[in-house]
Order: C-alpha cells, then structure tokens, then sequence
C-alpha cells in the first residue's frame, strides 16, 4: 500500500516573510525610539523610512521567488535587520551632533544607499541566471579590481581624507573604490584557485614538510595580491590591505586545503606587520594606541593619539550591560560615531545586551555564507562564497576588534551599518551573489540545473541526465551522502554510482 | 573542499566568541573604571542630564534639580543655598562635594539600593529618576546657628545625643552653591576662584574638614574623664592647683592659669579646678599620668578615627609621642592637639548620652525615585568612652561650669545646660586673637541636644574674646532653638 510520496520541498520562502516582518521591526522600532527619546515624536521622514524599508523588503522577496525560490530565507532579513539598525542609530546620531551644533544628514543619504545597494542586489539576482558565469570573467575582474584601486591615486579624480587617499569623486558622488574592488577580486581568487588548485596542490618542492607551490603557478595570484596590498598600502587604507590579506590565505586554504598556506600568511603577516610598524609612524601609532590607550600622554596626543578611541570605550562602558537605549545615550561624543564607530554607539545606546545580539546576527550571516559554501556544488561557487562570506566575518572581526581593543584599531567599516554608500551597496551586492549561489547550493536534484555543477565537465561528458541526478540526489546534507571525504570540487573527476 | 570550509566556520565562531568576549570585558568588567575615568565626559552629562533627587531638610527639599533647556536637560538648584552649604556641598560639572558626593549614587539612582527601582522602569520604560535623601538636620537649630555666627568666622554642629543625629551643621563664611552649579564653565571658573582665594576661606567646612583646631580648655572634659576613669578622682578630691607651673624638662617655661591669676588657693576641688578653668592642675595631672593614657581616653571618645557622616570626617588627632611638657601642653587643648567641632560635640553628646557615644550621621532617610523609604538610618553605639557614672558625674561638674563658672553666659533660664568653655591660643603672641569655644548639653537632666561652637580669632572681641564670651552666646541661642519645639 504504502506509496513513497515525494516530499515537499521546502523553499523557505514562508519563514522569509515572518523573518522579513521582524527584521523591519527592528529596524523601525529603533527608528521610531529614536525619535520619542530624542524629541518625543516620531522622527522626520518616518514614513519615508517604514516605506523604504518595507519596499526593500517587498522587491528582494518577490525577486527572489521569482527568480532564486531555494535561496537561503535567512539571508535578507538579517541583512535587513542589520541595515535597519544601523540607519536608525546614523539618524540617532544626527540628531546628537545637530544638538551640538554640528549640522549632520547622514540619514536621508544611508536611506537612499540602502535603496540603491537592494536594487542592485535585486538586479544580481534577476541578471545573474548562474554564477558560474562569472569565472568566465576571471581575469577581467582582476584588471577590473586592480583599477579600481589605483583609482583614488588618479590626480584630478582622487581625494584624501583624514590622510588616507581612498576616496574618488566624480562631481557630488563620491566612491571608495575598493569596496566594489574587494568583491572583483574574490570573484578572481575564485576563478584563479578554482582553475589551478590541483597543480598549486601538488606539483612544486616540499621545504620543511611544507608543500609549496611552483612559482608560476601561484605567480599571477601572488601578483595580483601584492599589487593589490601595495597600492592600498600607498594608500594608507590599514583595514582593507588587512581585509584583502584574511580574503587571499582564507580562500588559498580553502581550495588548497593545506594547513601549510595559513602557516605561511601568518608568518608573512607579522613580517608586513613588523615591516609597517618600523617604515610607516601611522601605523606605529595604532600599536602604541592599541597597547597604552589610557595613558594620558597618548590620549591627550594632539595628532595620532588614543581619544577617540578611549571615548568610543567611553561609550561602551556608559551602556553596559542593558544599555541607555535608544537616543539615551552620547554616542555623538564619539568621532566618526556614525562610521568606524558605530559599535561602540551600538554598544552604548543598546548595551552589552543588544551588542551580542548584533555579533550573533552577523555570526549567523557569515555561517550561512559558509554552509551553502559546503552545500554547492561547483568549487568556483565554494570558494566565491566562502571568500565573500568570510569577508563579512573577517571585517567583523577587525572593527569590532579595533572598537573593543581586542586588536590593534584599523579604519574599517561594519557591512550593513555603518554610514557610507561605497561599504553599504557593495556589501548589499555581495549579499546578491550569495543569494544566488544559495539558491544552487539549496535546489532540490528534481529540478536538475544548478545541482549538475559539480561535475560540470566531467558528468557533461558522460552525457547520462539520470546518472548526473542520481548523482546529485542525496548529497545536499553532505553530512548525510557523504561519500569519503565529500569534496565536489570540479576536477576531481567522481564515480557516479548507477542507481 | 569542505574541510576547510568546516575549519574556516569553526575560526570564524573563534572570532565572534572572541569579540564577545572583549565586549563583555570593555562593557562589563572594565565599566566601573572607564565610569569613573576623569576624562569621561559621558558620565557628567548622563548625571547632569537626569532627574537627580533632592536632599531633603525637614520636608523642603534644600537641593533639587529642575528641567531647563539647555545641552544638560537639568539644572542643580539650592535653596538656601549658604545655609546648607556645608551640608549639601555643590554638584558642579567638574565636581561634586559634600552630601552631593557622599550620597551620589542614590542621588543620581545608581545605588544598588535603588535596584528594583531601575529593574521596574526598565519595564515600565519610565526616566529613572535619582533618590532623595532625607537629612537630620533641624531647620530651626541650622537658622540659630547661622543667624548667631553672622559676621563672624566659626562653625556650630549639634547633635541629638541620644541617636546622633547632626542636628545642625553651620559653617562660616559660606558660599552659594548654585553659582558652582551653573551651567557656564566659565563663570563657573571665574566664582570658584574667587572663591578659592577669599582669605574666609567659604569653601571650607570648619565643622568637619581639615584645617583643624585647637580645642583649648574644651580639652579638659577628656582630662577629666581620664581622671575620673582612674577611680583615683572625684569631683571633690584635692589637687594642687599653683599659680605658675614649670613645664616639665624646661629651666624657665611656665604654664599660667587664664588671666595668669591663681586658681583660689594651692589646692583646689576637681570640681572647682573644671569650674573656674584653671591650667596648671590638669596640666600636672596629665604628665603624672603620661601623654599613653591621656591618648588613650581621647582615643575613646573618637580622636584618630576615620568616620564618614557620610562625608569623610576629618580625624582629631592627639600628638603622637609628646615630652612631658607637650603632654603638660596638650592637657590643655593646646600643642598639637587638633579637632574638629563635629568631634568636641561627640564628647559632650557621650556624657550627655550615659556614656554611650552614639555614631554622627547626616542622613535619616534614602528613598527611591518612587519615594518609597529604601534605607532608614539605624542609631548605633559608635563607642563607649566612660562609664554611666563618669558621665553623670562629669555631667554634674559641666552644669556647674554653666551655673556658677566660666560657662555662665550658657544659662538659659528655666532650663540646665552642661557645658565647658574654651579658648585656644593660636599664636605664641598674647595680642592674637584666640579661637572661641563652648560646648554644652541641655537639658541636662534629659539631653535633648549636645553642641559645639567655635569662633575664630575671638569674634569681634579680637583678643579680649574667650570661649565664654563668644562661643556660649551662640551655643545657647541653637540649643534655645532646638528646646523651643
């Protein structure tokens, strides 16, 4: 009698909607406390902002279901929610420096960046049909990267700030470059490791128990990436250069799986590091910093010195463990409140508390990233997601690390919150991609398409469809299917067991 | 690829963990510290942007904040503002004295006391608000000491003896707190160093803070407890009273009594010797039983011990190791004998109270935001210095003083005080001004009210002034204050 019936697929698309209801709850709440604790009404352009918010919220779901049903649900609402606290902390501190006399609007603007960033993200999804497409541009998305970061040195076109030349303007826009470059260049790392993994693995001499690889193998690689440091090092942009280093040796260990490599980036870490402290004072001062922040000497330092800093710490310990709530605080206290030190204010105005709760979100943004990394099928897809999941982790990391003086304080900004269009839109497009590859990494083998990647040349060759779906029916829980170690990486041409 | 990619989510849960951690640290742990940092400027505008709560004298509030529209949100206000100055202090920006920072925490509603409070409007989402703190000080008796120390330089404290509560806490010249309140860095400036440069010195509090005095004759009370305690004493027992005495271990140095006179005879009654004042026997009574045991009984009675009121009250002190002629010296209150009014107040207050000397405290009551009491002060035994009959013994003697001595312009008709005088050289120049003291009790047979005065520099009488000419004038118009109710 008993029949198998085919199960029901879940899509996830359903817990979106709740997800998405709440994740705009967050955000508007915060907006809307924002206001009654700051003025005792509800915030100028509040409709604006519950409209705007809604409407993102609208177009990626339909979007999605449009045209990537099994991507991850969990992805847009916590990027939703995490954009939505950080517009309502940047209007919270406009209103803290307009009361101190200092005219401030980062809000509007960060409004119509989040507008602009889900857009875009939008358009990944409806354009971008596979992203394998993309290893097809490999190498243009390196020239492409590498321009975009020589950019900002462009006379006429380029602008410093605060003394890092990192900014280009084209009339009332203007651009950091390198956040658009961080995302071609982990399309490159992508392609380039994806194409020549096996050879970097094993061709090449053996030093020490070390596996390394021949030259000119890792050669353009190795080129790409130290170009990349060298200019954002002329640039003075700490944070990114130690941004594109976590994304290089995350994503060479990956593909590599040695041990070996993560080895070496540590140890050519300290030797930049150690290089930079004794060439360049900038980046001396933010070890002293790092290490003496209380010192008064070094705090009261006109320039270089720990204040800001000390005063985001401040901040933090006014919020403790509860928080001051919104508006309660004195987040504007702070400079670049709104930007590099939007944790802290987060920190103060929401506590320990609500901190955690935003660390745990990214955490949970990141794992995601990382878990349809595991789930795809193709290594090109692997490593794109992990290289631009890690990127979120990794630059978590360093803020929130540099804010709460667990590390050495880089200029970075926090994906989703912190005020800035460059950072918020490129992140917003990264979020683009990983919906796309989720939606492969999670699609059922029924219906056939993107599941066929792992073995893309090898099981096209085999020409058998019921074989290529046999092959992929159980291994979306690669716990589950798992075939020794269950790497689907192209290449590494599998058995495909008949049914 | 999937082991490292398992690696990679572990590292990446690493990290996070380590962020929460330096959070929890930042955020938890190092908080209190980066609270109380100097250069935090959050913490003066969170307390300067609150409701703090008032310090309650009788039911009037005498500090109180009240919203204004300014960066602040608040502005610190004190009625009365010199009156209670030496009480309240003043909460300015920069810093905060007397009760405002004694009692900063409740007043601002961070006190653990205050918990539940907080944990309620952190549901309700109501402004905590600070707790108000309720004083002991009786309106009347501060009036009477203010009004009878117009014009001069001097302190007054009164205590309830039977509880110890401060009854009255007078210190002039004063100040107004609210100029040092404001809001205005540099008027605020431009005052406290006006204020700082007054040779008056308004922002001392001579009741309690550490430019202390010499108690002159007021000392003998514990000269007598001393001698009483011994066993070996009574009131009538005859001691040698000469007219000069030559300091011990000095060829030449002589020790008068006040007026340089005689003491009515070479040998006197304890009793008369306290009544009239005379010098020499309790200067030879004192090297006779060395500077440890005269220690020894001011110990007891609270010299050398911290006590916080809840302000920190400066200790009396009691030279360290005297010769026997700095004993001779310090017997008489002169020396390195140093005090504080609110500490020759507790001397009368434990004779006064049997014997038991009762701990001095400020504050009756703390209540939260919500007025409900949250902590009510306890009187407790702070020491017993003497015995239930020394004291009624060294009672008896101290309404003598009053009736028929040196303490007479103490009367008070119809009712008996207890009191000795004193007047404290301060300089080695006859022509200086000596500093004025009485302290007393009253009534004497039923304590309602134990004071000390002292006037700086004799009042207006310059030199020609003596405790009971300027000081017992005074103590008498607080304690007809307190007795009045």
């Amino acid at each position: 009698m008993a029949t198998v019936a085919p199960s029901r697929i879940r899509t996830g698309r359903a817990i979106e909607v709740w997800l998405l209801l709440l994740a705009v709850a967050l955000g508007v709440g915060g907006y809307a406390l924002v206001g009654l604790n700051t003025g005792g009404t509800l915030p100028e352009g509040f409709l604006t902002y519950v409209l705007v918010l809604v409407a993102v919220a609208v177009v990626l779901h339909l979007a999605v279901r449009w045209r990537a049903r099994y991507a991850d649900p969990l992805l847009v609402p916590l990027v939703l929610a995490l954009n939505g606290i950080g517009l309502a902390m940047i209007h919270r501190i406009d209103i803290g420096m307009t009361a101190r006399g200092i005219p401030f609007a980062a809000g509007p603007r960060q409004l119509m960046w989040t507008a602009l960033g889900a857009v875009l993200a939008t358009a990944v999804i409806i354009a971008l049909r596979d992203h394998r497409t993309l290893r097809r541009y490999t190498f243009t998305a390196m020239v492409a990267g590498l321009v975009l970061l020589i950019l900002p040195m462009t006379p006429g076109l380029g602008v410093s700030r605060n003394g890092a030349q990192l900014w280009i303007e084209l009339g009332p826009l203007s651009f950091q470059p390198a956040e658009i470059a961080k995302i071609l260049l982990a399309v490159f790392f992508a392609g380039y490791l994806v194409t020549n993994r096996d050879v970097l693995t094993l061709a090449g001499p053996k030093i020490l128990g070390l596996q390394l690889p021949r030259l000119r193998d890792l050669g353009p690689l190795l080129l790409a990436w130290a170009v990349a440091i060298g200019v954002l090092v002329v640039e003075r942009d700490l944070g990114t250069s130690l941004l594109f280093f976590g994304l290089f040796v995350a994503m060479l260990y990956v593909a590599t799986e040695r041990v070996s490599w993560i080895l070496i980036g540590l140890l050519m870490f300290a030797a930049g590091a150690l290089l930079a402290v004794s060439l360049f004072p900038h980046v001396a001062d933010r070890f002293d910093i790092w290490l003496n922040a209380l010192d008064p000497e070094i705090y009261n330092r006109e320039f270089g010195g720990s204040g800001q800093l000390v005063r985001g710490l401040f901040g933090l310990a006014l919020g403790g463990l509860m928080g001051a709530g919104w508006g309660e605080g004195f987040p504007h206290l702070t400079t670049h409140a709104n930007s590099d030190f939007i944790i802290s204010a987060l920190g103060e105005e929401l506590g320990l508390t609500g901190l955690v709760a935003i660390l745990l979100i990214y955490l949970v943004l990141a794992q995601r990233g990382l878990r349809m990394a595991i789930g795809v099928r193709d290594g090109f897809g692997k490593l794109l997601a992990s290289g631009l999941a890690f990127t979120i982790a990794f630059q978590c990391f360093v803020v929130v690390g540099g804010v709460t003086r667990l590390i050495p304080l880089t200029g970075l900004t926090m994906p989703f919150m912190a005020a800035g269009g460059s950072s918020l839109v490129s992140n917003w497009i990264i979020i683009g991609l990983l919906l796309r590859i989720s939606d492969s990494s999670r699609r059922p083998a029924s219906e056939g398409g993107g599941q066929i990647v792992g073995n893309e040349t090898a099981l096209i060759a085999l020409g058998s469809r019921t074989e290529a779906a046999a092959a992929t029916r159980e291994p979306s829980h690669p716990s589950q299917g798992r075939r020794g170690e269950d790497d689907g990486g192209d290449q590494h041409t599998e058995v495909v067991p008949h049914p | 690829m999937n082991t490292p990619l398992r690696r990679l989510s572990v590292l990446v849960i690493v990290m996070f963990v380590a962020l929460m951690g330096s959070a929890t640290y930042v955020q938890y742990f190092q908080a209190s510290s980066l609270n109380a940092d100097s250069r935090n400027v959050r913490t003066l505008y969170r307390d300067h942007g609150q409701d703090r709560g008032p310090i309650v004298v009788a039911g009037e509030p005498v500090a109180s904040s009240e919203p204004v529209d300014d960066p602040f949100g608040y502005q610190r206000m004190y009625a009365d503002g010199p009156l209670y100055a030496p009480v309240t202090g003043w909460y300015g920006l920069y810093r905060a004295t007397g009760m405002e920072r004694a009692a900063n925490t409740v007043l601002n509603g961070t006190d653990d006391s205050l918990l539940l409070s907080r944990v309620r409007t952190l549901f309700t989402g109501a402004e905590q608000g600070g707790g108000s703190v309720e004083l002991t000080i009786d309106p009347a008796a501060q009036q009477a000491a203010w009004d009878a120390l117009d014009g001069r330089t001097g302190a007054a404290v009164a205590l309830d003896p039977a509880t110890g509560a401060i009854l009255a806490m007078v210190s002039r010249p004063s100040y107004d707190p609210n100029v040092l309140a404001a809001h205005s860095t540099a008027d605020v400036n431009t005052a406290y160093a006006e204020l700082v440069e007054d040779e008056g010195d308004p922002l001392f509090n001579r009741t309690i803070g550490g430019n202390l005095y010499a108690p002159g004759s007021t000392f003998k009370l514990i000269d007598l407890a001393m001698l009483l305690e011994s066993g070996e004493y009574q009131p009538d027992t005859e001691i040698e009273a000469p007219t000069e005495y030559l300091l011990p271990g000095t060829q030449d140095t002589m020790l008068r009594n006040p007026g340089g006179g005689t003491c009515g005879g070479d040998t006197v009654t304890l009793e008369y010797a306290l009544q009239v004042s005379c010098n020499t026997p309790f200067a030879s009574l004192a090297v006779e039983f060395g500077d440890d045991a005269l220690r020894e009984q001011a110990q007891a009675f609270g010299f050398g011990e911290s006590l916080d009121v809840p302000m920190s009250v400066t200790p009396s002190q009691f030279p360290a190791d005297p010769d026997p002629a700095q004993t001779a010296m310090s017997a008489i209150g002169q020396f390195d004998v140093r005090v504080t009014p609110l500490q020759m107040a507790m001397v009368s207050a434990a004779v006064a109270n049997d014997g038991d000397l009762m701990r001095p405290y400020l504050i009756a009551t703390e209540r939260g935001p919500d007025l409900q009491v949250t902590s009510r002060t306890e009187p407790e035994v702070f020491a017993e210095p003497i015995s239930a009959s020394t004291a009624a013994t060294m009672r008896d003697l101290m309404v003598n003083v009053v009736d028929n001595g040196t303490g007479s312009p103490g009367q008070i008709s119809g009712v008996q005080v207890a009191g000795k005088t004193g007047t404290a050289e301060t300089g080695l120049d006859d022509d200086i001004a000596p500093d004025a003291w009485f302290t007393a009790f009253a009534p004497a047979d039923d304590p309602q009210i134990a004071v000390a005065v002292v006037v700086e520099d004799g009042g207006a009488f310059g030199d020609e002034g003596t405790g009971a000419s300027v000081a017992a004038p005074v103590a008498r118009q607080i304690i007809q204050a307190v007795l009045a109710e």
